[in-house]
């Protein structure tokens, strides 16, 4: 099936493509670069749609060769890759739109957008990747091109930032590899299988699997932000903010609970991964970043730095719903792969909003901001809402079903977790909600920019007012076909037997 | 056909040596190109046919061994005479616009590239000890005429080092080749092969092996014995620096791989194999540390160079007394990482060359700010760069996973940690580049924009380096040729 | 023992003597004159080792002819270089003034 083997490589082409137009234009020639940055997002959009349907009725998209003897290089499109793919493709667009808004007439934007797209290719190829070693590539490369990004200010704060980012990531990166190359001495090359590759295992590999595990998550957890790897994420805040809505949103941080996931599901299997003991560990460690995010969030006077805080908090609910055990709480986790990335694209677009707009960088700078940018202050307040758990927005999906699958696997202080989770949600995110509309403003803004009629520039109005539609989307249609919610049982109706 | 593609291999070098020795610089490079495309044909050629038919003996001018000349075809060799041809070609093209011809004696380059070619294709065929020594000794006199060819106290200076420490290993090797003889009266690498597996013991043969391999560790600037190559490879002129340290090191690992992997089993010993890995891994995180601290950008790569050259003894260890299986993992390992090497240091000489010229200074932190001009050689650099740290999708992952595979399946497991250590380190320096390149502190707005070709060529090599690893497979399969009939 | 045996061993302490110059000596001439030295030990070696059994072998002859040409272009090659250098700098060593500021490229 040709076809099938191509739509992959095409996905993965189309930013790969428009990364290697962009580097070559002049750095004077915005309107084409614009067209050539919507034109592949859209492109990208529509095959990976394509792919949608195609999964969603059991067809396979698989291309493989040998890159070595015995290792396999692999693209396959199952039902989880599309749902990360679904997710990048969508918010690539909409953060597209923002960042040509949010960077214009600000100088190296042939250098940006160059490296935007060969983030968001490194982030297909994550999802698509079919086995750990082709993932392992694109986790690399995603770092590499994330890089130049979190500089791109050029200031020392930036470099220093760059450089932590560095060492975290590659380190962390180092340390995947030795567990990929360990899994691979013990049992050769594994493509990711629904259900597992360990649900037989001898007793000879179930000693030495737990350190293999160990090795795995720890190394992705770098990037997923686990206490105690998270130290790069709050430092990254320096990078514009398209980057940290993508950074956090789709692409790195995600990138490491996917590969939790794909590890978690298809390389050991949830059930052999659960009689060998390694998910209490795990759901110890993500119940400790949740409540450990939130409560430093509290703390934080920057907006950007608050939400990096409520983002290390946020990403552990996807682990947190691995480990639960059961089909209900690893649906909850899932589903908030996608909630969480809609809904702290969205704040993070809102924070770049008013940092552009009012030149408020804290949180005590937004005192009326509510009454100057209303479309934006909604979409805070509804995104905000979403983290919270207020129903029916998203992030209320994933509570409901995160606290239902406790219970029914009988782990009752998993629910206390996210009960005291959701009260530090509220308790870093009201004071923000009624700053912005019931404090007066008294002094002028640090540095205000008009735009004519609309509250700011429309390259930056609509993205977080679509994105805030979605949140709301999300919660109220979870039950129909094709929502994320839909898609995740599906997911995991074919990872673990009804 | 197959005598014409031998014939073309060695005399095609040579002549146009001769050719290339009176006329001024711009005819030389004239007839240089010409040469170049020639040679490149034939090697070219010559892979296909040993990709076809497998490998073979040819004997120069039908004389036979031990008097005549005789050289050993197979899928190694053939895979390191393509893997010339294509730096050649490139440091050749780039060497002809980025030398000045106003100055009189840079003509004297083409005749001693060419030398060093004809030396280099004599290094991966030669079949027996005595033509490797004459083919080593003729590539360090070209190369240490390469390096005086900056003019320079300083230059000359590191030249002369340099030659010292070549003569001194070249004598190593010759004594020990001397020692060798001495006890089986052969020069053919195969021959003693034979009549060392014919199980009698030879005491004297082991001391021979040990101080061949100890001159071919200088040559290649094996650790702690790599004073001379940072200087030599810091001051010559970037396509001199980029012919040496990818080519011109490698031709004596290579002798002494081929000696290990013939007679390493036998007359090593498993403290000489250790030793010679640890010296390796020191190589690694020393050199990748000075490296990191050097303020001139090419030391740095030089000392990169030191770095990388570690990796490559960690061949020793890791195919003595070991399973097959893992004998052949290390090979291929280390032979893909000597090809990638090859073409990434290459591209970042190359690449630094060009930024050197678009600053103005060797200096580190003058790069500040040139990343916003998206200079070519800048990508070239840190696409040669992801090789060189082992990052995929480039040859130097795939060469790393083999040799992490390799340590592991032999059971040697702290190789694993200089591995990933060094890959660590090199990104430290890799990226302090980079990121100097990206400081907006300065207000320059004036930098040279070197000649489009100067700037393609490395983004080729480095293009070629990142891409090995998804062709890795192909590769391995010509190169594994004669590792299954046994050398 | 035989008389190309003793060859063989004079050559090893030709070898050793000029191993210990060439490291020891300071002057770049001294140490090219070392250098020599212990190529010479090394075809005493090559040339007494492989005879010692009594059977005349041309081989070795053959080789030390190659080495000695070998050799005399690398010490032409040293001294245009060594005396080149003196010209420039005013030294006959290679360590002094090993800090100064040495120019680009």
């Amino acid at each position: 099936m040709a076809s099938g083997a191509l739509l992959p490589v095409f996905a993965l082409m189309t930013s790969l493509l428009a990364s290697l137009i962009i580097f070559t234009l002049p750095e004077d020639r915005g309107r084409v670069r614009t067209l050539v940055n919507i034109g592949a997002a859209l492109i990208k959009l529509a095959l990976v749609a394509v792919m949608i349907r195609g999964v969603a009725i059991g067809q396979e998209y698989l291309l493989a060769f040998d890159m070595l003897p015995g290792v396999e290089f692999v693209l396959r499109a199952d039902a989880l890759a599309m749902l990360f793919a679904g997710l990048s493709a969508l918010l690539w667009l909409l953060t597209t739109i923002y960042a040509i808004g949010y960077l214009e007439a600000s100088p190296n934007r042939s250098r940006f957008f160059g490296f935007f797209s060969l983030c968001v290719a490194s982030t297909m190829g994550i999802a698509l990747a079919g086995n750990l070693f082709t993932f392992f590539i694109f986790y690399e490369m995603l770092t590499l091109s994330t890089y130049p990004l979190v500089v791109h200010r050029g200031t020392p704060k930036a470099l220093r930032a760059g450089r932590n980012y560095l060492i975290y990531t590659l380190t962390g990166g180092a340390v995947l590899l030795l567990g990929i190359v360990c899994l691979h001495g013990l049992v050769g090359d594994l493509r990711f299988q629904e259900g597992g590759h360990f649900a037989g295992a001898g007793p000879e590999l179930r000693g030495a699997l737990p350190w293999v595990f160990f090795l795995l998550v720890s190394g992705l957890g770098v990037k997923a932000a686990l206490v105690p790897l998270h130290g790069w994420l709050p430092q990254a805040m320096v990078a514009p903010a398209p980057v940290s809505a993508l950074l956090h949103a789709v692409a790195v941080v995600k990138a490491g609970a996917f590969g939790i996931v794909r590890v978690v599901f298809e390389v050991f299997g949830l059930e052999s991964a659960q009689s060998m003991g390694l998910l209490s560990v795990l759901v110890v460690v993500a119940s400790v970043t949740i409540l450990y995010g939130s409560a430093m969030a509290l703390y934080q006077v920057d907006l950007k730095r608050r939400l990096a805080f409520s983002t290390i908090s946020q990403v552990s609910y996807i682990v947190l719903g691995l480990c639960l055990f059961g089909p209900v709480g690893a649906a909850g986790g899932l589903v908030h792969l996608v909630n969480q990335g809609i809904m702290k694209i969205t704040l993070f677009f809102c924070a770049g909003n008013y940092a552009e707009t009012l030149g408020a960088h804290r949180i005590d700078e937004l005192d009326g901001a509510g009454k100057r940018m209303p479309g934006t202050s909604v979409a805070f307040t509804i995104a905000a809402f979403g983290m919270i758990g207020a129903p029916p927005l998203a992030g209320f999906i994933t509570k409901w079903m995160l606290g239902i699958g406790a219970l029914a696997e009988g782990m009752d202080w998993v629910v206390g977790v996210l009960i005291l989770s959701s009260v530090l949600n509220a308790a870093y995110f009201l004071p923000i909600l009624h700053r912005l509309w019931f404090r007066e403003r008294t002094t002028p803004w640090p540095k205000e920019y008009r735009w004519g009629r609309l509250e700011t520039s429309v390259w930056l109005f609509w993205p977080p007012l679509m994105t805030a539609v979605m949140t709301m989307a999300i919660g109220v249609f979870a039950a129909m076909p094709f929502s994320p919610l839909a898609w995740v049982i599906l997911i995991v109706s074919r990872e673990v037997a009804l | 056909m197959t005598p014409w593609l031998m014939a073309g291999l060695l005399f095609t070098p040579l002549a146009w040596a001769v050719l290339t020795l009176f006329p001024a610089f711009r005819l030389g490079r004239v007839l240089t190109r010409l040469g170049i495309l020639a040679q490149f044909l034939v090697a070219a050629g010559l892979w296909m046919t040993v990709a076809q038919d497998g490998g073979f003996y040819y004997p120069l001018g039908g004389w036979k061994a031990p008097l005549g000349i005789e050289l050993r075809v197979d899928g190694l060799a053939v895979t390191f005479v393509v893997l010339t041809a294509v730096v050649a070609c490139a440091c050749g093209w780039h060497a002809g616009d980025y030398l000045s011809p106003e100055t009189g004696r840079h003509r004297y380059f083409w005749p001693l590239f060419w030398f060093l070619w004809a030396g280099l294709n004599g290094v991966w065929l030669g079949a027996d000890l005595f033509n490797l020594y004459v083919g080593l000794e003729l590539i360090s006199l070209c190369s240490v005429g390469l390096v005086a060819l900056a003019g320079n106290v300083g230059a000359l200076r590191a030249a002369i080092r340099y030659l010292l420490a070549a003569l001194l290993g070249s004598l190593a090797y010759l004594l020990g080749v001397a020692l060798i003889y001495g006890q089986f009266g052969s020069l053919s690498l195969a021959g003693i092969q034979a009549l060392v597996a014919s199980a009698e013991s030879f005491p004297g043969a082991g001391v021979g092996l040990f101080i061949m391999i100890l001159g071919l560790a200088l040559k290649t600037a094996l650790f702690p014995l790599h004073g001379w190559l940072p200087p030599a490879h810091g001051i010559a002129k970037s396509p001199v620096s980029a012919l040496l340290s990818a080519l011109v090191v490698k031709a004596s690992f290579y002798i002494a791989a081929r000696l290990w992997l013939a007679l390493g089993e036998e007359l090593g010993s498993f403290v000489l194999a250790q030793a010679v890995g640890v010296a390796g891994a020191l190589a690694v995180i020393l050199g990748s540390w000075l490296a990191f601290c050097q303020s001139r950008l090419k030391q740095v790569v030089a000392y990169s160079s030191v770095a990388q050259i570690g990796y490559l003894f960690l061949l020793f260890p890791l195919t003595f007394g070991v399973p097959d299986s893992v004998v052949q993992l290390a090979q291929q390992g280390i032979a893909l990482q000597v090809i990638s090497h090859a073409l990434a240091k290459a591209a970042m000489f190359l690449a630094a060359g060009n930024l050197i010229l678009s600053v103005g200074s060797n200096r580190v932190e003058a790069l500040a700010g040139v990343s916003r001009f998206l200079p070519f050689s800048l990508f070239s650099f840190a696409l040669a760069g992801v090789s060189l740290m082992g990052l995929p999708p480039s040859g130097g992952f795939t060469a790393k996973w083999l040799l992490l595979q390799a340590s592991l399946a032999s059971g040697q497991w702290w190789w694993l940690a200089v591995l990933l250590l060094g890959g660590l380190l090199s990104a430290a320096y890799v990226f302090r580049i980079y990121r100097a390149s990206f400081v907006e502190s300065r207000g320059q707005d004036q930098f040279y924009h070197p000649p489009r070709v100067l700037e393609a060529i490395p983004m080729m090599l480095a293009l070629m380096s990142l891409c090995l690893g998804f062709v890795s497979e192909p590769v391995l399969a010509v190169m594994s040729l004669p590792f299954e009939e046994g050398g | 023992m035989s008389v190309s045996l003793l060859y063989a061993f004079a050559g090893v302490a030709l070898c050793a003597m000029g191993g210990l110059g060439f490291t020891v000596l300071e002057h770049l001439l001294r140490k090219l004159l070392a250098f020599n030295l212990m190529g010479s030990g090394v075809f005493l070696v090559l040339v007494g080792l492989a005879q010692h059994r009594g059977v005349p072998d041309p081989v070795p002859q053959a080789m030390v002819l190659t080495g000695i040409v070998v050799t005399i272009a690398a010490t032409a090659l040293a001294v245009v270089l060594m005396r080149r250098y003196y010209h420039l700098s005013g030294q006959t060593g290679l360590v002094v003034c090993e800090e100064r500021k040495e120019p680009m490229e």
